[in-house]
């Protein structure tokens, strides 16, 4: 019997490729042949979907994007064969899209029936869990420690620092939770992982537990991504069905247990107190700190909350060893990134890299330039709280400390991708705007300073006493940036500062003529 | 006097062990473990601006002006949610901070309206005060963008308003409604810079809110603001004083214009209530000037005559003349008088100082007798004392709770925001009542059980908690054989052992599965600390005494007395019943609880007072009743007491006071008794006079006039004319010296004194020389009486049964926004929330007799009729229903009966069977009462005309 795989993640359903699979079958039958449909995630190559891989001896043959109008003329080139065709791509593996990049995180994602345990493991998962099964919490902390492994969701923290005050913190109870509230403009790593390799987050976070101390976790999933909350929550129960979750994890005297939770459409709650209060049944405002979750988190009891990359790339970390991890990456920042490429791009997706990889060559290498054609001008970097780069910084490396020393951040590893027809004056109304429209309200700089950054924009884009409302812009960012309570006030200043730094032409508005107001 | 204005240390003070030290602009300062730098700072006198931060609620972080530099660390993290440490050094005042709390400020004011000088709170804003202090000078954002200015006001609460455009969204009154009372009627409605307040998307009177007035209190600025500052402006000084409505006494700021209240402000550090009120004591004053207070003595010979206002000389001679006159045809006891728990201990002191020593007999009674009359009996039985074991602030350390009987959120619910913050905490509770009372249920408390007995089988139940404990081997033997009388102990043991305690035994009894009473007893018997607050809901019973003493069983089998966060506390009702019940005022006891009949105390008495006393008791308030119907007793004296409203049985009552000759009230108000008067001596309010009460927990608080009575003369001095004129002299110039007096002739009052209590603030008695400061735990080591004592509780079923005839139950309580006969409550907008008594029945029971909610219904029992309203409410159970008595017109106690408690002759309010149909008009009594109610409170037209 003939295996095709076809991508079921949210973005390849997107632009079809459910519907393609189902032409696919249809023509099958018509022409009397046996298919086996295998339904994975995506291998990240979005340009290229919907994309229809064969099993043939050969490995795995692509053919992409498939139309519609080209399922006939598949079948007539007898690309079940793996045969040729204008759209034969041949292995995905072979792509330089794909070849270049060093995939650890989302080493099984597109490749593996998400909801399968046996294939999770045939392809090396629970190796991790199995190893972290003979050690003692401290030495699995250790290895977290040694790989370097930082916080994806954004801060960049030390995972391992962070691991070790959990299982330090003396309490009945401790809590796991994954912070699957992806909200960054740009970013899809977390919905892509979770859709196409759900046990890889599962096994990350019951290591965790492990490691800290913790009987059970909690996965805080964005309202806009059913398909991975629906995906997660039947992996959980495939999970504990076969004893990898529960009671006695793997026949063990462990146990861990699972469950998904579902947000209510707030950016806010992707800050990890807000979620952490949303995840208490309350409105998600922000804490202050301290005390920090590790000590007083989740219904007060210490809690490690990390992101779904960081949580998901445990599992490599335990199987493979902390220092094969480390090996990866340049200067503080090790491992590798998953990079979510997006926006004005010729070949959006996702590119896992070691630190230390260039914009350009995520922008123009693997990117292939805007869509447009025409110049980049302008790429912002870590989700809508980044910095805006003009083309002439593409030369940055990727790592922590370096995009920070520019007044940036490396964030949750989006890039968004601007052609020259972007003014940069808008886009930083547009961040004073999101964040208006996404505070908790809690504090006084975001609250009230959110609004008044877009009047006080609206008034230099009108070119209204230029001067003075520059300085008030100043000082706004300056306020925001030291006295907000979490990072979404804090940071909205970044996008906007670079934009004034790195565009300052773009705000040169042309006075407005007083009379012609009056 | 100056208005006292209470430091805000900005977040809650703390109280552990350890210190620490840290620099904060240059000065050392140590301090507990865990203060945050910005109390921190307050210790050293540096206030560091704050606008979300108040010391009565948990740090917040939100306003960002309390933010400030720390050497050797990035940023400018908020004061108030950084906590000092070793070391640390602390800058308050930078340049860089300056410019970001200017920042702030003026974030602030770019949304406030610049109304100031005409503002509510002009004079007692801390946005103005915090504006003045980071040197705001500019807002450069202008004021026509986004904004609120616009928003509706909410006047619908009669006591305060919310005026939304002045909200800066602290977040301080949302936080105090959770924190501070436990109700979460408030909210924050949508995100961002739409973020508002909001009672719940309703205004404030429709809303969930109890008006306890905490939001008022922390709201920074006019947004919320008491009507009484917006119709006066601001006060200009304050005095500390005591609550005059329920048992939990707590202490307020009187906020003053001259001699006008302009506020009740609870005080911090008042040790009752520590800075919480409710809606009476914070708003429901307004009754102290009420335009129905009578302020002229008056007389008439007959009750149907129009009262004549006459002179206090006049009022006292024909008063003392009068009872001179019937004592001498009638004889010695004839007379009597009634002193009152809502007036101070040294006002009720001389009460029955008057009776004893003046009238020359022990006739002197107490409202007490009808409400913790088997309190005092059972406890000191049992443990040796007639109060309650435990100081309020216990409760922060009990693990497991048992309420029986009370109904805290309304009755105390002052107390009860201090218990539902420990269940919070996640204490367990379990609550035994008929009705599904608040506790039960509400936001994020719930009783682990609730056992809805039947009324009148409470002895039934502590007796199956008891037995699950015993049979169960769940005794603290090494505390009972330490602590307790063996003998007693084991008889009480084989007795309450005996199958026919058991749960499974008495569960048709109770109409409680026997699964739950054991899984309560079980709870109570090993959960930790366990203490138990009852109400009326035990003592007013035909048992009540013998439900005291088995409580008091349970709490010495298992350890439960003498330690934090256990005990057997009763929940006082009124404000001084403790210190009406210490101050003598039992026939049987002088102050103290010491008997008449011992020599020793009589004689220390009579050498000081000068006078021979008797060595029997006198009348009770029911015996009393009774002689005058049967003929013996003719003449009464009633300070502040309205017994034809509150004591059972109305129509006797009224019979027994139509048959005296001769009946002094004195009052603040022509009350229902006052229909049966021939004196009325105007009382004065606990504005007007100096004095003590004492609260639930034996706390001694001061009073302090903040006025000058009404009427001319305070209580006692009425009293002390009345005694002058029946020729046995009383000199006291002060209360002070009335106290002084107390404590001299009283052990456990020893160290009491005016100048303490200014000192102290308050004090728990016992205070004496072995416990100066008073005592705010009793039985630590020991029981008062030397060892406890088990007693014997076999459950007598009342002899008010139900029948045919009356097939249901009635059990009467209050609601929060009454109290008691309502005289106060009634003549405040406390009234809105419940203008009338209403009868509360099951849907069952009103479907069987077709009554639809809000049908007018007869009530019926053997003692008499009224007609009310139905609520139709799942809180009862089948079988009972319920209502109130604070409305005179409707006489509630016109169905209560005469069965009592069979050791203290305290009414059996909460069991009267009863039966409920649908009725179209008032009842006869009904009828009587409005008739009377004009007839027999006429006041002279004339004498008003002359004025």
């Amino acid at each position: 019997m003939i295996r095709i795989f076809i991508s079921r993640d949210s973005a390849s359903v997107s632009v079809g490729s459910v519907r393609i699979a189902r032409l696919v079958c249809e023509e099958a039958a018509v022409r009397g042949l046996i298919l086996e449909t295998a339904l994975t995630g995506s291998r990240g190559l979005f340009w290229l979907e919907p994309l229809v891989e064969v099993e043939t001896p050969g490995g795995r043959i692509a053919y992409g994007p498939i139309s519609p109008s080209d399922v006939g003329s598949l079948f007539d080139a007898d690309f079940l064969t793996g045969a040729e065709h204008p759209l034969r791509l041949g292995r995905l593996e072979d792509q330089p899209y794909l070849a270049r990049q060093q995939r650890l995180t989302f080493t099984r994602c597109g490749i593996v029936d998400p909801l399968s345990v046996e294939d999770y493991e045939a392809h090396g998962g629970y190796a991790g869990l199995r190893r972290a099964l003979s050690l003692e919490p401290q030495a699995i902390v250790n290895e977290i420690k040694l790989s370097g492994l930082r916080g994806r969701g954004g801060a960049g923290f030390p995972t391992g620092i962070k691991w070790d005050t959990v299982l330090h913190a003396q309490a009945d109870r401790k809590y796991i939770v994954c912070n699957a509230d992806e909200g960054d403009s740009g970013t899809f790593g977390d919905r892509m992982l979770m859709e196409g390799d759900p046990f890889s987050l599962i096994e990350g976070m019951t290591i965790a537990g492990l490691a800290v101390g913790a009987a059970k976790g909690f996965i805080y999933i964005r309202s806009e991504y059913p398909y991975a909350y629906r995906t997660m929550t039947d992996a959980i129960a495939l999970a504990t069905k076969a004893g990898c979750l529960g009671p006695s994890l793997m026949g063990s005297d462990q146990a861990f247990t699972l469950e998904t939770r579902l947000g209510a459409g707030a950016y806010i709650c992707g800050e990890e107190t807000s979620l952490l209060d949303s995840l208490e049944g309350k409105r998600g405002m922000v804490r202050a700190k301290p005390p920090l979750p590790a000590i007083a988190g989740l219904f007060g009891k210490p809690t490690l909350i990390n992101n779904t990359l960081s949580l998901a790339t445990v599992p490599w970390i335990l199987a493979n060893g902390g220092q094969v991890y480390a090996d990866f990456g340049m200067g503080r920042s090790r491992g590798t990134l998953p990079i979510q490429l997006a926006g004005n791009v010729t070949r959006g997706g996702l590119i896992e890299l070691a630190f230390g990889a260039t914009l350009r060559e995520i922008v123009e290498d693997f990117g292939g330039g805007t869509a447009t054609g025409r110049p980049v001008k302008a790429v912002q970097v870590g989700g809508p709280l980044g910095a805006y780069f003009p083309a002439s910084m593409l030369d940055l490396p990727l790592d922590y400390e370096t995009l920070a020393a520019e007044k940036g951040l490396l964030g949750h590893g989006g890039i968004v991708v601007f052609d020259d027809s972007v003014d940069l004056s808008q886009q930083a109304r547009f961040a004073f705007e999101f964040c208006a429209a996404e505070s908790c309200g809690k504090c006084t700089p975001c609250r009230v300073g959110a609004v008044r950054g877009v009047e006080v924009m609206d008034r230099i884009i009108a070119g209204i006493e230029p001067e003075k409302n520059f300085e008030v812009l100043e000082d706004l960012c300056t306020l925001m940036t030291d006295a907000s309570l979490c990072a979404m006030g804090g940071l909205t200043p970044l996008p906007v500062m670079s934009a004034l730094t790195h565009f300052p032409e773009d705000f040169d508005k042309a006075p407005q003529v007083p009379a012609a107001a009056e | 006097m100056a208005l006292i204005r209470e430091l805000d240390y900005g977040t809650p003070i703390c109280r552990t062990e350890k210190a620490v030290t840290l620099t904060i602009d240059g000065q050392p300062v140590t301090v507990p473990a865990g203060t945050s730098v910005m109390a921190a700072s307050m210790m050293l006198g540096t206030e560091i601006p704050k606008l979300c931060a108040t010391d009565s609620l948990e740090p917040f972080g939100s306003c960002r002006l309390c933010l400030i530099e720390i050497d050797g660390r990035r940023g400018t993290p908020a004061s108030c949610t950084t906590p000092a440490e070793e070391g640390m050094v602390v800058h308050t005042q930078t340049d860089r901070l300056a410019r970001l709390r200017r920042g702030v400020m003026e974030l602030y004011i770019s949304d406030h309206p610049l109304d100031c000088l005409t503002c509510s709170a002009n004079g007692d804003c801390e946005l103005q005060d915090m504006a003045g202090a980071v040197g705001l000078r500019e807002v450069r954002y202008g004021y026509d963008g986004g904004n609120h200015l616009d928003a509706p006001k909410d006047v619908s609460n009669p006591y305060f308003t919310f005026e939304d455009s002045k909200c800066i969204v602290c977040s301080r009154c949302v936080r105090a409604c959770e924190e501070v009372q436990g109700t979460f009627a408030l909210t924050v409605q949508g995100r961002g810079f739409d973020s508002r307040v909001s009672p719940g998307g309703m205004d404030f009177f429709g809303s969930e809110c109890v008006s306890c007035g905490a939001c008022v209190q922390a709201c920074p600025t006019a947004t919320l603001n008491e009507k009484s500052v917006i119709d006066l402006g601001t006060p200009e000084h304050s005095v500390i004083t005591t609550c005059a409505y329920c048992g939990v006494g707590c202490t307020f700021k009187a906020e003053m214009k001259g001699t006008t209240v302009v506020r009740m402000v609870p005080y911090k550090h008042g040790k009752a209530n520590e800075g919480h009120s409710c809606v009476k004591g914070r708003f429901a004053w307004g009754y102290a000037t009420h335009k129905d207070r009578i302020t002229k003595p008056m007389i008439r010979d007959r009750i149907t005559d129009p009262w004549q206002e006459v002179s206090w000389q006049q009022a006292i001679d024909h008063a003392a003349s009068m009872l001179k006159r019937i004592q001498t045809k009638y004889g010695r006891d004839s007379i009597g008088g009634i002193t009152s728990s809502r007036c101070t201990n040294e006002e009720t002191f001389l009460v029955q100082k008057l009776v004893r020593a003046a009238f020359g007999n022990n006739n002197v009674d107490t409202c007490a007798r009808v409400c913790h009359s088997p309190t005092g009996y059972g406890l000191k039985t049992t443990l040796g004392t007639s109060a309650g074991t435990h100081d309020f602030a216990s409760v922060d350390q009990a693990d497991v709770m048992i309420v029986i009987g009370a109904n805290p959120t309304d009755g105390h619910p002052v107390f009860a925001s201090r218990m539902k913050r420990r269940l919070r905490e996640g204490a367990r509770l379990i609550v035994i009542d008929p009705r599904r009372i608040d506790l039960v249920r509400s936001p994020h408390i719930e009783a682990d059980y609730h056992l809805p007995l039947k009324p009148g089988t409470n002895v039934a139940m502590i007796n199956a908690l008891a037995h699950v404990i015993v049979t169960e081997g769940l005794v603290d033997e090494e505390y009972v054989r330490e602590r307790c009388e063996l003998d007693a102990f084991e008889g009480w043991a084989r007795f309450i052992a005996e199958e026919r305690h058991s749960p499974e035994a008495v569960a048709d009894i109770l109409g409680v599965s026997a699964a739950d009473v054991r899984g309560a007893a079980r709870l109570y018997a090993s959960g930790g600390n366990s203490a138990i607050y009852y109400g009326l809901g035990v003592t007013e019973h035909s048992q009540g005494s013998t439900m005291v003493m088995g409580m008091a069983n349970i709490a010495m089998a298992t350890g439960n007395i003498g330690k934090r966060g256990s005990g057997v506390n009763p929940l006082r009702g009124q404000n001084n019943v403790q210190g009406s019940c210490d101050m003598g005022s039992f026939p049987h006891e002088l102050s103290g609880y010491r008997h008449v009949s011992d020599d020793a105390t009589r004689q220390m008495f009579e050498a000081f007072w000068g006078v021979g006393l008797l060595n029997e008791p006198g009348l009770r308030i029911p015996n009393m009743l009774d002689e005058a119907v049967s003929g013996s007793f003719k003449a009464l004296y009633i300070q502040g007491e309205d017994i034809a409203q509150s004591d059972p049985d109305t129509q006797h009552v009224t019979a027994g006071l139509k048959a005296m000759e001769f009946v002094v009230i004195q009052d603040i108000f022509l009350n229902e008794t006052a229909k049966y008067a021939h004196v009325f001596l105007p009382g004065s309010s606990f504005l007007e006079k100096d004095g003590t009460f004492t609260n639930a927990e034996r706390r001694i608080n001061r009073v302090r006039k903040v006025m000058p009575p009404l009427g001319g003369l305070a209580d006692w001095e009425v009293t002390i004319a009345l005694s002058n004129a029946l020729g046995y002299p009383m000199c006291y110039t002060h209360p002070s010296e009335i106290m002084d007096e107390i404590a001299r002739l009283t052990p456990t009052f020893a160290g009491v004194s005016y100048d303490k209590l200014d000192q102290l603030g308050s004090v728990q008695w016992p205070c004496n020389e072995a416990a100066p400061a008073g005592t705010p735990m009793m039985h630590v080591d020991r029981f008062v009486r030397g060892k406890g004592k088990f007693m014997i509780t076999d459950f007598v079923p009342t002899e008010e049964r139900t029948g045919p005839r009356f097939p249901l139950i009635l059990t009467t309580g209050r609601i929060l926004s009454q109290y008691n006969v309502g005289a106060q409550t009634r003549r405040t907008e406390n009234s809105r929330w419940h203008e009338e008594d209403v009868l509360e029945i099951h849907p069952f029971d009103a479907e069987s007799r077709g009554i639809l909610d809000g049908d007018l219904v007869s009530l019926e029992s053997r003692s008499g009729d009224i007609a009310l309203r139905a609520l139709i409410s799942e809180r009862m159970q089948p079988g009972v229903v319920y209502t109130t008595f604070h409305h005179a017109k409707t006489g509630a106690n016109v169905i209560t009966t005469d069965y009592s408690d069979w050791a203290t002759n305290c009414p059996e309010y909460k069991v009267t069977a009863v039966q409920v149909r649908r009725t179209n008009r008032s009842s006869d009594w009904q009828a009587r009462f409005f008739e009377e109610d004009v007839a027999l409170k006429r006041i002279d037209a004339n004498a008003n005309a002359a004025e």
